[in-house]
């Protein structure tokens, strides 16, 4: 696939901002007045940040309400809904407890259940998709989930907890490494099962144009295979194991932990930009790619 | 709206016959010319005169080469639009409802007034049959030309789709697979007519017809009577042939 800036970007910031505002909205960290703000407001900037870089993505934003309709089947639909109601939920719960010091803690609860759901409808959007067996598979919500959480505790203070759920986050993603570079394969997916024809060997012949089409730059694009197994160690290294180590046996203070977010931020870029560039569509197949 | 019909009164649809194209691309070419000027935004190209090519088509011919083992090989030419999936997964992720499949016929339509472009129904599509217009910036498909097949102002032989109409080998049939006396039915039965990408469970109401075996491609030898006729005559070639004749034999090698 692709790997648009936009959606990269998206993803990443904010599965980071609704990790964080899923831990605020738990009172952690147990702060208040202006320091809270503070917190709320990166938790904002971030999630704010990413909706609106997804909408970068869109041929008509001006369009955009119109995604609020069809939550009953589509999970784009219920991202736009959940996040949404996170951000209104939240903000009531900011509102109150920064400026008149009264922390409603299950509206915040509620708040942290949809940030969470918001980061899991994100997933989701992906992971449904069977024309690309390497996200449609447990292992993607699974990380976006893993990813959120450990980024959120992270910005959240919460080392100890953030540094175990990184590591859990970096065993997960070797496994869907492991798995995801044979399924395409495992599941059946050739130029045969494309065409229904079964009698021999397959291959192009003839491409229906000689020049390209939106399908082949959106979905059949290839890039970054060369040097793929080390952009995987690069964006695993500093994005998850290298943050994990610091926060599990380094004391973190603050000065501190704005290299390791740094770190953290850069490495979910590199694994973000490999989610989309390594994923194989099916489409490929008519066209010659993935035999 | 996004949920799929259970059930659709009609199931309209195409039948592919892969045995009869012969890859002329003339229904690629009909499907553009009435598209770009009917249902919707016209189909846009992008540098078409100059040396990056490439435009909006909902209809596209692939050409593959097959090597069965003990056959001889075969070419297939293999036109592909959108096959009206009853589990079309390309309606579901629609989030603005843009994207619906008619309960009356199971025709699967964009309704590009509400199109944000997001481009997620050609990601959920396995088979490539949605594009994004880059000029629209609104996403295209094959309208199984919805405005043709019910159009009353159009003489009744061209009530068909434009690719079924103009298709010169009659390789494309259209018709209601709800019916199992129609054409399209009476083929399918017939000829074994296939799913592409079956095991993606979209349920594609468009059928392929496989091409018809090349066994008997070869036919046995046939007796010439003017054979003995046309037997070579210069048994011993004298002069220059002749000499070289002998010479290359005494090559080693030979």
């Amino acid at each position: 696939m692709h790997p648009a800036p936009s959606i990269i970007v998206f993803t990443v910031l904010s599965g980071l901002g609704f990790g964080l505002l899923a831990f605020l909205g738990l009172n952690m960290p147990d702060v208040s007045g202006w320091v809270l703000f503070v917190f709320f407001a990166v938790g904002y900037g971030l999630a704010g940040a990413g909706l609106l870089a997804s909408t970068f993505h869109l041929g008509h934003p001006e369009r955009a309400m119109l995604a609020f309709t069809q939550w009953k089947t589509s999970w784009l639909s219920r991202e736009g809904i959940l996040s949404v109601a996170c951000l209104v939920v939240l903000g009531l719960y900011a509102l109150l407890a920064v400026f008149f010091d009264t922390k409603l803690g299950w509206l915040g609860a509620l708040g942290s259940v949809l940030a969470v759901a918001t980061v899991f409808a994100t997933s989701m959007i992906y992971g449904q998709l069977k024309t690309v067996p390497r996200w449609n598979h447990w292992t993607t919500p699974a990380l976006f989930l893993s990813l959120s959480i450990g980024g959120g505790a992270l910005l959240a203070s919460k080392s100890e907890f953030a540094g175990l759920v990184l590591l859990f986050a970096a065993a997960l993603q070797i496994y869907a490494y492991y798995d995801g570079d044979t399924r395409f394969k495992a599941r059946g997916h050739s130029l045969n099962s494309a065409t229904g024809l079964d009698t021999g060997p397959m291959r192009l012949f003839e491409a229906p144009h000689t020049g390209s089409n939106y399908l082949m730059k959106e979905m059949i694009h290839q890039i970054g295979r060369k040097h793929a197994q080390k952009l995987r160690l690069i964006g695993m290294g500093f994005g998850l194991i290298l943050p994990a180590i610091l926060l599990l046996f380094a004391h973190v203070g603050h000065v501190l932990v704005v290299p390791i977010i740094l770190s953290h931020l850069a490495g979910m870029f590199v694994l973000r930009w490999l989610f989309f560039a390594e994923a194989e569509h099916v489409v490929g197949l008519y066209y010659g790619k993935h035999g | 709206m996004t949920q799929l019909p259970a059930l659709t009164d009609k199931k309209l649809g195409l039948v592919i016959d892969l045995d009869t194209c012969v890859g002329c691309h003339a229904c690629v070419v009909s499907c553009k010319g009435w598209n770009t000027e009917n249902y919707g935004a016209p189909l846009s190209d992008q540098d078409a005169y100059g040396a990056d090519p490439s435009g909006t088509f909902l209809n596209r011919v692939h050409s593959y080469e097959i090597t069965p083992k003990d056959a001889p090989a075969q070419v297939v030419h293999f036109p592909k639009s959108c096959l009206h999936c009853e589990d079309a997964p390309c309606v579901t992720v629609c989030p603005t409802g843009a994207s619906y499949k008619r309960v009356e016929d199971g025709i699967v339509l964009v309704n590009e007034d509400a199109c944000i472009g997001c481009g997620l129904c050609a990601w959920a599509c396995p088979y490539g049959a949605r594009e994004m217009d880059q000029e629209e910036k609104v996403m295209k498909k094959c309208t199984l030309c919805v405005d043709r097949i019910y159009n009353e102002n159009l003489p009744e032989e061209d009530r068909q789709p434009a690719c079924v109409r103009t298709c010169p080998a009659g390789a494309r049939h259209f018709g209601d697979f709800n019916d199992p006396a129609s054409n399209v039915s009476t083929l399918v039965a017939e000829r074994g007519g296939m799913d592409l990408m079956a095991e993606q469970g979209t349920k594609p109401v468009n059928k392929y017809l496989p091409p018809r075996p090349k066994t008997d491609a070869q036919p046995e030898p046939e007796i010439d009577i003017l054979a003995p006729l046309l037997a070579p005559i210069a048994s011993d070639s004298k002069g220059f042939l002749g000499w070289l004749d002998r010479t290359l034999d005494k090559l080693p090698g030979a």
